[in-house]
C-alpha cells in the first residue's frame, strides 16, 4: 500500500511537471523548434530582454498589480469591519451574496459584463477612444475581481477577534478612528496582508478578463504571452515564461520557508508561555 | 468604526458588479439598434449543441478530476507533515503559473510534429481530438480540485480513523463511511472550482482542439471578437444562470460548511 501510493503519487507529480520541464528545456534551444532539442543557447533570452514589449508589459502588469491590490485591500478591509459590524441581517447576507459574484461567475461572464459596462460608459460620456479611459477601466476591472478574495480572509479575523477588545480602547479613551487603526487593524493585519498578497497573484495572472476589458495600448504579460502564442513557433514565450516559473517558484519557497520559520518561533513561545 | 465603513464596498459592488450585469441583461434583449426584441434568445437554440459539448466536456474532466485527485488528496493529507509541505508546494507551482503557459506547453508536447512525436518518432494525432481538450482541463484544473480535498481531510480529526476501526471498520470502510461524507464540502467546493473555468473555457479548446470544435467560450470570444455582442451577452446570461443554479443545488448539498482553501 505505501508503495503503491508513493508510485502514484510520482506518476501525478511527473504529468504535472513534465510540461513545465519541457518548456524550460526548450527556452534555451538553440534553434527555433520546439520539438526538437539541438544545443544550448540563450539567445531567446537576449531576444527578449532586447525587445521593448516586454519591459512594458511587465511594467503595466507590476503597475496595475500594485495598485489595484493595494485598492481592493483598503476597500476590501474597511468592508470586512463594516459587514461585521452591520446589524440588519438582511442588508449584511445580500451584501455577501453580490460579493461573491465575481468569484462564482466563470471569468468570462465578468470580463463580457465589465467591457459592456465600460462600452456604456463611452457611449454616456462620448468618449471616442477606448484607449483615454483604458488603464482605469483595467484598474476597475481587476480591484473589483480582487475585492472578494481580500473580504473573505480579512472577515474571519475579525470575526474571530471579536469586540471586545475594541471596546475596551474606546472605554479607555480612544476615539472610534484610533480604535480601529490603533487596536484593531494591527490584530487582524495577517488577514489584511494575505489578501493582500492574494489580490496581487490573482492580478498578475489574469488573462481573461484583461483580454475583454484590455485596451490596446496597456499590454500586461499575460496578454503578451496570448499574443506570442498566436504565432506559430515561439520559443520567446517560452524564455518568458521560464522567468515567470522561476520568479514564481522562489516566491514561494521564501514565503514557505518564512511560514515555517514563524511556526518553530510560535511553538517556542507557546512551550515557554506555558500551555495555552 | 461602524458599518458605514462597508458603504465604499457598497458603492463599488452595486456600480461594478451588479449595473455591468443588469446591462448584460440589457444587450441580451435588445437587438443591434437598440430596440427591445427577443431575437438573441431565439437565436440560442443555434448553439444548444455547443453548451451540451462544453457541458460533456466539463462534467467529463471534472469525473476525471475527482477521481485522480481524490486519492491523491487522501494521500498527502495522511503523509508526514513535513512531507505535506512539500506537496502542498509542489501542486501549487503549476497552479501558480500562468494557464496560457501550461496550455501551450501541453500543446507544444502533443502536437501533430511535436515534442512527444519527435521524441518517440511516431505520429499520434491527439492535438485536435475531444480527448486532448479534456487532458487539458484535467491538467491545468487538477490542483483546485485537490487542494480544498487535502485541507478538508487533512482536518479531519485523526481519533475518527481509530474510532472507526475501533468500531470495527476495516480500511475501506472506513473510507466510505467516515472519511468520505466528512470530505463532503472539500470535494463539492473543488468539483465547482473545477467545473466553472473547464465549462468556460476558449484558450485549452483553442491550442488543444486545434481549431475543429467550438466550445460555449469560444463562442462568447467569437462574438466579443466579431463586435456581435448581444447575442454574446445572450449567451453570458444563459451560462451566468445555469452556473448559479448549479452551484446553488450544490452548497445543498453540502452543509454550508467552508471547506475549501482558495489561492
Amino acid at each position: 500500500m505505501k508503495y503503491a501510493s508513493r508510485i502514484y503519487l510520482c506518476l501525478i507529480f511527473g504529468i504535472l511537471y513534465i510540461p513545465i520541464v519541457t518548456l524550460i528545456l526548450f527556452s534555451f534551444n538553440a534553434t527555433n523548434s520546439t520539438a526538437e532539442f539541438t544545443g544550448f543557447s540563450l539567445q531567446w533570452y537576449i531576444e527578449l530582454f532586447r525587445s521593448e514589449e516586454t519591459w512594458h508589459a511587465l511594467r503595466n502588469t507590476l503597475l496595475l498589480a500594485v495598485l489595484s491590490s493595494l485598492l481592493a485591500t483598503v476597500i476590501g478591509t474597511a468592508a470586512a469591519e463594516g459587514i461585521y459590524k452591520m446589524k440588519n441581517k438582511l442588508l449584511k447576507s445580500a451584501i455577501n451574496a453580490v460579493t461573491n459574484i465575481p468569484m462564482m461567475n466563470p471569468d468570462i461572464v465578468t470580463g463580457m459584463s465589465m467591457m459592456l459596462f465600460f462600452a456604456a460608459v463611452m457611449g454616456i460620456f462620448k468618449i471616442a477612444d477606448y484607449n483615454t479611459i483604458g488603464f482605469p477601466a483595467m484598474l476597475i476591472a481587476h480591484t473589483t475581481f480582487c475585492l472578494p478574495y481580500v473580504i473573505l480572509s480579512v472577515l474571519p479575523r475579525i470575526n474571530e477577534l471579536g469586540n471586545s477588545l475594541s471596546e475596551a480602547a474606546l472605554d479607555l479613551g480612544c476615539t472610534p478612528f484610533q480604535a480601529f487603526f490603533k487596536v484593531k487593524l494591527p490584530n487582524i493585519m495577517p488577514g489584511v496582508l494575505s489578501g493582500l498578497v492574494m489580490a496581487f497573484t490573482l492580478s498578475l495572472d489574469d488573462f481573461v478578463i484583461s483580454y475583454f476589458v484590455g485596451p490596446t495600448n496597456f499590454q500586461t504579460l499575460p496578454l503578451l504571452i496570448y499574443s506570442m502564442t498566436k504565432k506559430k513557433v515561439t520559443p520567446d514565450m517560452y524564455a518568458l515564461s521560464t522567468i515567470i516559473i522561476v520568479t514564481v517558484f522562489l516566491l514561494l519557497i521564501i514565503s514557505n520557508l518564512r511560514s515555517s520559520k514563524e511556526e518553530r518561533s510560535q511553538r517556542r513561545k507557546r512551550k515557554g508561555g506555558g500551555a495555552k | 468604526m461602524n458599518s458605514i465603513a462597508a458603504a465604499p464596498h457598497v458603492f463599488w459592488a452595486i456600480l461594478f458588479i451588479v449595473l455591468p450585469l443588469f446591462i448584460v441583461v440589457y444587450y441580451a434583449f435588445v437587438d443591434s439598434s437598440g430596440n427591445f426584441s427577443f431575437e438573441n434568445i431565439t437565436a440560442l437554440k443555434d448553439y444548444a449543441p455547443i453548451f451540451g459539448l462544453s457541458v460533456e466536456l466539463s462534467v467529463i474532466a471534472t469525473a476525471v478530476c475527482l477521481i485522480i485527485g481524490y486519492p491523491l488528496a487522501y494521500i498527502m493529507a495522511r503523509a508526514k507533515p513535513k512531507n505535506q509541505k512539500l506537496f502542498v508546494m509542489l501542486l501549487m507551482l503549476p497552479m501558480w503559473t500562468n494557464l496560457l503557459i501550461r496550455t501551450y506547453s501541453i500543446m507544444a508536447i502533443l502536437d501533430d510534429g511535436g515534442f512527444l512525436n519527435t521524441l518517440l518518432n511516431t505520429s499520434f494525432h491527439i492535438v485536435g481530438t475531444k480527448g486532448a481538450v479534456i487532458f487539458g482541463m484535467v491538467y491545468d484544473f487538477l490542483p483546485y480540485m485537490v487542494l480544498p480535498i487535502y485541507t478538508c481531510i487533512s482536518k479531519i480529526d485523526k481519533h475518527m480513523w481509530e474510532a472507526a476501526q475501533d468500531l470495527g471498520c476495516n480500511t475501506v470502510t472506513t473510507l466510505t463511511k467516515v472519511i468520505l461524507p466528512l470530505s463532503m464540502s472539500g470535494i463539492i467546493s473543488g468539483v465547482t472550482m473545477v467545473l466553472v473555468p473547464s465549462i468556460s473555457t476558449f484558450y485549452i479548446s483553442q491550442k488543444l482542439g486545434g481549431g475543429t470544435f467550438e466550445l460555449i467560450g469560444d463562442t462568447i470570444e467569437r462574438q466579443f471578437v466579431t463586435g456581435a455582442l448581444n447575442v454574446g451577452a445572450a449567451i453570458s446570461l444563459v451560462m451566468m444562470i445555469l452556473i448559479l443554479i448549479s452551484l446553488t443545488v450544490m452548497n445543498r448539498f453540502g452543509n454550508g460548511d467552508e471547506g475549501g482553501i482558495i489561492v
